[in-house]
């Protein structure tokens, strides 16, 4: 089945990894395909920064994301620009304490900033957080994979910070099944 | 061997006009290369575009005669993929200095190993004698008819400034000081710039009244004024003539360098 | 033997021109190519190679064409601006007849235009953009894989016809990651040696020279100047130039047929889309949406030179649908040898094609 993701939040918030690893885990270690694209450019950095990725069980021909069925937001920007107008059998996994407005599709709210502040005492994995919450809501890859593509793009010596983040993210996601 | 040997037998005569400089300035580089003793299989002449860049074209090396002011870039290439390799490139003030400025100025920076000559003849010949980036303030050209209004490189102050190991600056007129600033080029790792103040009857000295050339030589050497006397006249602040042409080693240095053979 | 990785397209070009022997590489940071010089800085010490930053593009492909004739493998990588600054010296490497490969992820334009935008404007450029009569050869990636690939067989065919090749290819295929199949080993080919007591320029029945590498004794005088087969200037002989110049295009333009690389999808079509790089993707999707429509697709992988007999396989097509990110310049050359309408389906601005924007173009022309 073909599954389209659109990730986006601010600058820096590593927006840009998170697609990345998720469309690692898919490829390398679900052995499944994915494609993963990005806006470029100097809107990327200040602005609102874009990611999408494209996961399918068969070889991928049309690699971009028109109109996605998950969608991964960690800001308010991010929300106006390209959270506003999803789909409404959509799922949206949205920064709670960053993301003001609500979809009208459905949505589950993931403290991923919060409890990257006040759990892991590193504000900078929140998308790894987040990234948790997704593979553990939605199954879009496995608990593995992810796992793995997460240790293969972090920096060395921040692993056990990353995989901590990670299964932080897994608690959200399986609360919000709940 | 003699420095006849370097030129290709078969390519003779050359296009140069009478009188110019060119060829004696290739056979003074000629005769530094056989001194040095450097072998002519494992050495590249490079050029661009104009009268001095036909040089290479005679010499009996392998020969790159490329686009016009890229000469640098093209031998940087070659030196950094084949540092065994000797390379020499020949050039011309228009080819360097107006078109090729910005390679100048990085082959500098970048001190790349190779030795760099550039007959400055103050015009462009081979397009029949334009102004060109040296030509001195009020100097005649087919683009400067009244007079140049632009105030002229030095070339010798940008190579120091820019970074190469070895700079110097001579004219035509002097052979031996010539050839020896070039085998002190050869020698010296990095990058060597040799300025040679180039005479060129046909389209400089018709225009600005050093037609023959005797009268060319004769202005090289009454013009001409060696580093150690000029620094002394301003060390002492005493005046220096405004056509001076001072000639010498400006720089000799062992500054990191690239593409030197291991 | 492959070995299965998640890989960006402009790392794959260069992973690819690593495999097919590239030992040089000589660049300049332009968007969206950066990607490619920047793996090579990385990459290219550790194998013995030399990476090079120079000061502009036109410096980066002199470099290139310099270390080329030491006998390296060498490339560049660029976009929009810094390939219109090459065309120049790309006129010389034509001429001189040195082998190498120049990467153009290509961008919006004309001028600075969309620096982070995908296009496919430079398709004519790459083709006729230097001064004078001349061929090249350019290949057009739709993939990851096809970044690798085809970097690959661009060495290959510049070896060969010692010739520039070209990758051309778009922002969206060089900036994307996606699953990619690496070779353990990739075919090579090698330039043809010199022949010692043959002239330098004195090209065999393939009307190709063996190359005189720099360093090995043979005295080759190179230049941009119309030469004889000795390398020697001869610059005012009608027939010596006339003679050179139907040799450098022949070589590579009358091995069209033999070299032609494309993909033909259902021959009996009456509605052919004809397409490379990017939008090759939304016809391949629009192609599986709709199997039994039976949409004839002729997908380039080498565009130039022009593979004319191709069209030939389509013998019931009734028009020629040519989706392009330019205003139709691919549609242009078709249009020459075709006598059925050409619809270029033209889309400026960076984005690709959507299979729904192909499907309403598709049902328009089949409904003609």
């Amino acid at each position: 089945m073909r599954r389209e993701l659109r990730l986006s939040g601010f600058g820096g918030q590593g927006i840009m990894l998170a697609a990345v690893v998720l469309g690692r885990a898919a490829v390398m270690y679900d052995h499944t395909y994915a494609v993963q694209t990005q806006v470029y450019g100097p809107e990327a950095r200040g602005g609102a920064s874009m990611a999408a990725v494209v996961i399918d069980d068969n070889p991928i021909l049309y690699p971009k994301v028109t109109d996605p069925d998950l969608l991964v937001i960690m800001s308010q920007e991010g929300f106006e620009k390209y959270g506003a107008n999803a789909r409404p059998d959509a799922l949206m996994l949205l920064d709670r304490g960053l993301v003001h407005s609500r979809p009208d599709c459905a949505y589950i709210e993931v403290p991923a900033t919060d409890d990257a502040r006040s759990v892991l005492k590193k504000v900078i994995v929140a998308n790894i957080v987040m990234l948790g919450a997704l593979v553990a809501a939605t199954g879009v890859v496995s608990r593995e994979a992810i796992e793995r593509a997460v240790l293969d793009q972090v920096p060395k010596g921040t692993e056990d910070l990353n995989l901590r983040a990670l299964r932080q993210g897994y608690v959200r996601g399986e609360e919000a099944r709940r | 061997m003699t420095f006849t040997d370097w030129l290709r037998a078969d390519r003779l005569p050359h296009i140069w006009c009478s009188g110019c400089s060119n060829g004696t300035i290739l056979n003074c580089t000629l005769a530094a290369v056989e001194a040095e003793g450097w072998d002519r299989d494992r050495t590249v002449f490079v050029s661009g575009i104009g009268c001095s860049s036909r040089a290479p074209g005679y010499v009996a090396t392998d020969s790159l005669h490329t686009t016009h002011g890229r000469a640098l870039a093209f031998a940087t290439g070659v030196k950094l993929a084949e540092p065994s390799l000797n390379v020499v490139v020949f050039t011309g003030d228009g080819d360097l200095a107006a078109i090729g400025g910005n390679h100048f100025i990085h082959a500098c920076r970048r001190n790349v190993d190779m030795t760099v000559v550039c007959m400055n003849n103050l015009i462009y010949g081979m397009t029949g004698g334009q102004g060109s980036p040296t030509t001195p303030l009020g100097a005649l050209s087919t683009t400067t008819p009244y007079g140049a209004s632009e105030p002229a490189f030095d070339l010798v102050a940008l190579a120091v400034a820019a970074g190469a190991n070895h700079v110097a600056r001579w004219t035509a007129y002097h052979v031996k000081e010539l050839e020896k600033a070039v085998k002190t080029g050869l020698e010296t790792p990095g990058l060597s710039f040799i300025e040679v103040r180039a005479g060129c009857p046909t389209n400089y000295g018709r225009k600005n009244r050093i037609r023959e050339v005797t009268d060319m030589a004769d202005h090289f050497r009454t013009r001409s004024m060696l580093k150690t006397k000029y620094d002394r006249l301003v060390a002492e602040g005493k005046p220096v003539p405004a056509d001076a042409i001072v000639v010498g080693e400006f720089v000799r240095r062992a500054n990191p360098a690239m593409g030197v053979a291991p | 033997m492959t070995r299965i990785e998640f890989m960006q397209g402009n790392a794959a070009s260069a992973e690819g021109a690593l495999a097919a022997g590239c030992r040089f590489f000589g660049g300049y940071p332009i968007t969206p190519s950066t990607e490619v010089a920047e793996l090579m800085a990385r990459k290219m010490p550790k194998l013995g190679g030399v990476f090079v930053q120079m000061e502009d593009e036109i410096a980066s492909i002199a470099a290139v064409i310099g270390a080329a004739w030491t006998g390296k493998k060498a490339m560049t990588a660029t976009s929009g601006p810094g390939f219109s600054l090459m065309l120049e010296n790309i006129g010389f490497a034509i001429m001189t007849e040195t082998p190498l490969v120049i990467v153009n992820v290509q961008r919006g334009g004309p001028s600075t235009g969309q620096p982070t935008m995908s296009a496919q404007g430079d398709m004519l450029q790459c083709r006729f953009g230097s001064h004078g009569d001349m061929a090249i050869l350019a290949l057009a990636p739709d993939s990851v894989q096809e970044m690798y690939d085809l970097t690959v067989k661009a060495f290959n065919l510049a070896e060969r016809f010692r010739c520039p090749a070209f990758l051309m290819a778009d922002e969206i295929i060089g900036h994307m990651r996606e699953r990619i199949d690496v070779p353990d080993r990739v075919e090579v080919v090698d330039r043809k040696p010199f022949v010692p007591g043959r002239l330098p320029f004195e090209a065999d029945d393939d009307r190709v020279p063996g190359f005189p590498t720099f360093g090995q004794g043979h005295h080759t005088h190179v230049t941009g100047l119309t030469h004889d087969a000795r390398g020697y200037p001869v610059t005012t002989d009608p027939a010596m130039h006339d003679a050179l110049v139907r040799r450098l295009v022949g070589k590579v333009e009358d091995a069209r047929r033999e070299i032609a690389d494309y993909r033909v999808t259902n021959p009996d079509a009456e509605v052919v889309f004809i397409c490379y790089g990017a939008p090759a993707r939304t016809v391949r999707q629009l192609v599986a949406d709709r199997p039994d429509d039976g949409i004839g697709v002729l997908r380039l992988r080498l565009v130039w030179p022009f593979p004319e007999h191709a069209l030939a396989e389509f013998p019931n097509a009734r028009a020629f649908v040519v989706p392009e990110q330019n205003l139709g310049q691919i549609a242009r050359e078709v249009e020459r040898h075709v006598r059925v309408p050409v619809i270029p389906v033209s889309k400026l601005g960076g984005e690709l094609h959507t299979p729904d924007e192909l499907a309403r173009v598709y049902e328009e022309v089949r409904a003609r």
